[in-house]
């Protein structure tokens, strides 16, 4: 077996499942403070990197451009507050996902009404000096000499404002008043409301920042991909990574990434051959997650079940 | 007679634009007093109280008609977060407690208006010192703890806001009557402290020998009010609520249908 | 009044328990239903093909979803991969086993219990597995299913294009047409054998609906450890639900291949006819059976409705594009408005109305 193959295979997994993580995110972070499963989130990835894209275009400047797009992404989450959480606080969970799959339905329409349905392309390096979007690789066998793959520097700035956002959103969770308010919130809208935790407010701020986090990972997506229609299949390669992970955990959000990433490259590698066709990619994923939820229905590190009549 | 702290005023609340479940609904809750609502399952009891919480649009009810004030203040739409600002804690129907969260997270979350940090350590001590039985299990999930003790949680968690006036939701269900005494004597307890409580409830026998005042609804009406020493002593409400009657059985025939009179009060 | 329900007494259970209790209501369905049959020559082909035949379709399906979802609480994505095995088991099944012992209606009904077996499959994890986890399992049917008829051109007669087109002579029906003289592969044949197996399917499903079978469902919906206790078998029912909305599927992809667009193409079953048909359900109403099939008129026809609004109106001011998202952000906030205002969707919207009706003048 080739190691330094298997080695690159494992570190391409995992720098892609980074970008499974960073989808994640944002979806555990609606689900942990409202359980409500975020079907939009895809769709708010492709509202903000287009709303983006097409304002450094129009020969808007890279940081004003940001500004301005997250300023929109926070109107945005606060509009979707106020217009479709709001009215449907303490629905039963399943009438919420339909909404979310409603707002998906319609932002995918919306954004591509007043934007347009073109594939549009993102370098970001052309806005961004700051080494580490360079988009030569790195070479690991400059640091390790045994280990002769290359890593895009690119994906290591990914990891890294991933790795960011996981440790401070895990802080907030945890640590935090507000944080165990949100946690009190999914558990029991009805309740919530009753003790005094100002649900609407609450839930405005993290659609908000909900928001910004689509706008970070939309942009990182777009930067490997491009910015079109394809950002909102995003949604659908992170469903398996949440799963995976438990909905209800911020850190099982990357290590589901990681695992789902791994666990694609090497089937794809070595078992393709096995079902005798390609792009088992298509696939896999799903199935590794339904043989994790078999053994374990609440992910990794979901919370459990807790089920009395 | 003492200050008025929560004024219904004849409300009517109908649920999803059809249903009628309040029509015409007067209640007074004076400063300092436990005031027990009694009636029968669907009487309107928990809608009442879920009116003046603010809770519920959530259940798509609303307000049609009347006021209901606290503090001479109108709060008919006033927010359920601002209300637990202004001393209004609500207790629900069937504990509702954060099943995934522990104990002491349960109780913490209600004192989320609090800025104060250390006041709130202080005041679990004092929800802890009421209820001594949940200090021990403080660490565990809630949802695996008992019904009793879930009912605790619950008033735990009401307390932390340090509020005025609780509105308390059938405290009793599914608990034990020893468990209910329990309950209802830390109410009294509360109450020397200052507190004031509006209880639904349907062990009429209970609510009425800790109460200070009494209404009884049916059908969504106010029927019967006044001293809970008095309507205890009511031949007719000892019969259809308290199930002690003259002596022997009785026909329902000889039962007097107080309920057919026109209530003499708006 | 022509309409009223008062002085309409039922005397035992089994006039209870009728779909139609009022003769007035009977007549008017047992007109529906004739006129449904007798109103094919006074229509136009193209209306038939255009409009009709693939809302019968995706309406089947939508059914089929609404078993699935509305009635067991199973939520699913992977509608039209179960579709799918209904269009290629249809397609195999007339190719390769000999015709004289098969036909068309026999083909659909048979690839439906394909479908039905598949959905079996993915839908054992569902024992173990609750929720929005369950998506997961739905969806690696979508997935898996696409890929492997993509995969394996056995399955499409090893044509290169990864499009069939359907032998005329797979509407031969044993002969049925040359006896009757008529062309069976014209549309009004292929309507009226969409509908025959529409109605059937659709009154199955109503009467599931009241069925113990159907309550054991709506408990399992409902609270399936309250369900267990009350012993009925959680597994079976979600399972026996499995099967019987894939079938639904499955037959109506086949009608969607064979009767509408007359050839079998992957590309038709991808995930997104999955969320359409979703949101036909969720517009429509999730429970009811009727509300299934106004969710399908809507869903379907807004686009082509609107599409006509452009070209009148506005000269054709609208391309595909416009179309394609305008569509999008009127489901969008349909489905919100609806879930919001009515979460019974279409269905509850008629039952409230009809309430509103009863009482009025009076609000409540």
């Amino acid at each position: 077996m080739d190691w330094v193959y298997l080695i690159e295979v494992l570190v391409g997994g995992l720098l892609s499942g980074v970008m499974y993580s960073l989808v994640a995110i944002g979806f555990v972070l609606i689900y942990k403070s409202s359980g409500i499963f975020n079907f939009a989130q895809g769709t708010m990835l492709l509202f903000a990197s287009l709303t983006f894209v097409k304002m450094t275009e129009n020969g808007i400047g890279f940081w004003t451009a940001l500004f301005i797009a997250a300023g929109i992404m926070v109107i945005f989450g606060v509009a979707t507050e106020r217009f479709v959480i709001r009215p449907l606080a303490n629905q039963n969970l399943l009438a919420l996902f339909m909404a979310t799959v409603g707002l998906a339905t319609f932002q995918e329409g919306f954004s591509q009404f007043i934007w347009d349905s073109d594939v549009h392309g993102l370098q970001m390096n052309k806005f961004l000096d700051i080494g580490l979007l360079d988009p030569n690789p790195i070479f690991m066998s400059d640091h390790i000499p045994w280990l002769d793959i290359l890593i895009p520097q690119f994906d290591i700035f990914a990891s890294l404002v991933a790795g960011l956002m996981i440790v401070v959103l895990a802080f907030f969770f945890q640590k935090t008043k507000t944080g165990l308010s949100l946690r009190a919130v999914s558990d029991d809208h009805m309740a919530a409301m009753a003790v005094g935790i100002p649900l609407q407010t609450v839930w405005a701020v993290v659609w908000a920042v909900t928001g910004i986090i689509a706008l970070v990972s939309g942009l990182l997506w777009a930067e490997r991909v491009s910015v079109s229609f394809t950002l909102i299949e995003a949604v659908m390669k992170a469903l398996p990574v949440i799963l995976i992970g438990g909905l209800t955990s911020i850190p099982g959000a990357i290590v589901g990434g990681l695992v789902i990433g791994v666990g694609e490259k090497l089937g794809e590698i070595y078992l393709a051959d096995v079902f005798g066709g390609q792009g088992i990619e298509l696939w896999f994923a799903y199935f590794m997650a339904l043989m994790f939820l078999v053994v374990r229905p609440q992910g990794m590190f979901g919370e459990k079940l807790i089920e009395r009549v | 007679m003492s200050k008025s702290l929560l004024k219904i005023n004849n409300i009517e609340v109908v649920y999803n634009h059809v249903i009628l479940a309040l029509r015409g609904v007067t209640l007074d809750v004076e400063e300092g007093k436990v005031v027990s609502l009694l009636g029968a399952n669907g009487s309107g009891k928990t809608t009442t109280l879920k009116a003046c919480s603010n809770l519920l649009h959530a259940e798509r009810g609303a307000i049609t008609k009347g006021t209901i004030e606290y503090q001479e203040k109108d709060i008919a739409n006033h927010g359920a977060f601002n209300l637990v600002k202004d001393g209004v804690a609500q207790v629900l129907e069937g504990r509702h407690c954060f099943s995934h969260l522990t104990v002491e997270e349960n109780i913490m979350t209600g004192s989320f208006i609090r800025e104060n940090s250390k006041e709130a350590k202080q005041d679990l001590e004092r929800v802890y010192d009421h209820f001594e039985r949940i200090r021990i299990r403080r660490k565990s999930l809630a949802g695996f703890t008992s019904g009793g003790e879930q009912q605790m949680i619950a008033m735990g968690r009401a307390l932390m806001s340090r509020p005025k006036l609780i509105l308390l939701d059938e405290p009793s269900m599914g608990l034990a009557p020893q468990l209910v005494e329990e309950i209802f004597a830390i109410v009294k307890a509360l109450n020397k402290e200052g507190v004031s409580f509006l209880i639904a409830e349907q062990n009429a026998m209970v609510a009425l020998k800790y109460a200070d005042d009494g209404y009884i609804i049916e059908n969504g009406r106010v029927i019967l009010k006044g001293k809970a020493q008095d309507l205890l002593d009511r031949p007719d409400v000892k019969e259809m609520y308290l199930g002690v009657g003259k002596e022997g059985k009785t026909s329902f025939r000889d039962i007097k249908y107080y309920h057919r009179r026109k209530p003499s009060f708006t | 009044m022509i309409y009223r329900e008062t002085g309409h007494f039922v005397t035992n259970y089994l006039k209870d328990r009728e779909i139609f209790p009022m003769t007035f209501d009977k007549v008017v369905a047992l007109i529906g239903l004739l006129w449904l049959f007798l109103w094919v020559p006074t229509t136009s082909e193209y209306f038939l093909s255009a409009h009709v035949i693939p809302i019968l379709a995706v309406g089947l399906a939508t059914v089929g979803l609404n078993i699935l979802t509305g009635l067991t609480g199973q939520l699913s994505l992977g509608t039209a991969g179960f579709m799918c095995v209904g269009a290629f088991g249809t397609y195999n099944l007339m190719l390769r086993v000999p015709d004289y012992l098969m036909s068309l209606p026999v083909a659909l009904l048979m690839s439906g219990i394909f479908a039905g077996l598949v959905g079996v499959v993915f839908g054992l994890p569902a024992i173990r597995i609750k929720g929005f986890y369950l998506l997961v399992s739905t969806l690696a049917a979508q997935y898996f299913v696409w890929w492997f008829f993509n995969s394996y051109a056995w399955f499409l007669n090893y044509e290169s294009s990864g499009v069939v087109a359907i032998a005329p002579k797979f509407y031969d029906y044993w002969g049925l047409g040359n006896l009757l003289g008529v062309d069976m592969q014209g549309y009004p044949a292929r309507y009226l054998l969409a509908l025959v197996v529409c109605i059937g399917l659709s009154y199955f499903a109503k009467n599931l609906l009241r069925s113990n079978t159907g309550r054991n469902f709506m408990s399992v919906r409902d609270r399936d450890i309250a369900a267990s206790v009350m012993g009925i078998s959680v597994p079976r029912a979600k399972l026996l639900a499995f099967f019987i909305s894939c079938f639904y599927c499955g037959v109506a992809g086949g009608i969607y291949s064979f009767l509408y667009i007359g050839n079998v193409d992957l590309m038709i079953y991808e995930v997104d006819r999955s969320f359409t048909i979703l949101f036909m359900l969720i517009i429509g109403g999730l429970g009811s059976i009727s509300g299934s099939w106004l969710g399908a008129i809507f869903v379907y026809e807004f686009p082509i409705v609107f599409t006509w609004v452009g070209d009148f109106i506005f000269q054709g001011a609208f391309n595909t594009a416009v179309v394609e998202n305008v569509s999008n952000m009127v489901y969008g906030v349909f489905i919100i408005a609806l879930l919001i205002r009515e979460p019974g969707g279409f269905a509850a919207l008629w039952a409230t109305t009809k309430q509103k009706l009863r009482m009025w003048p009076y609000p409540h």
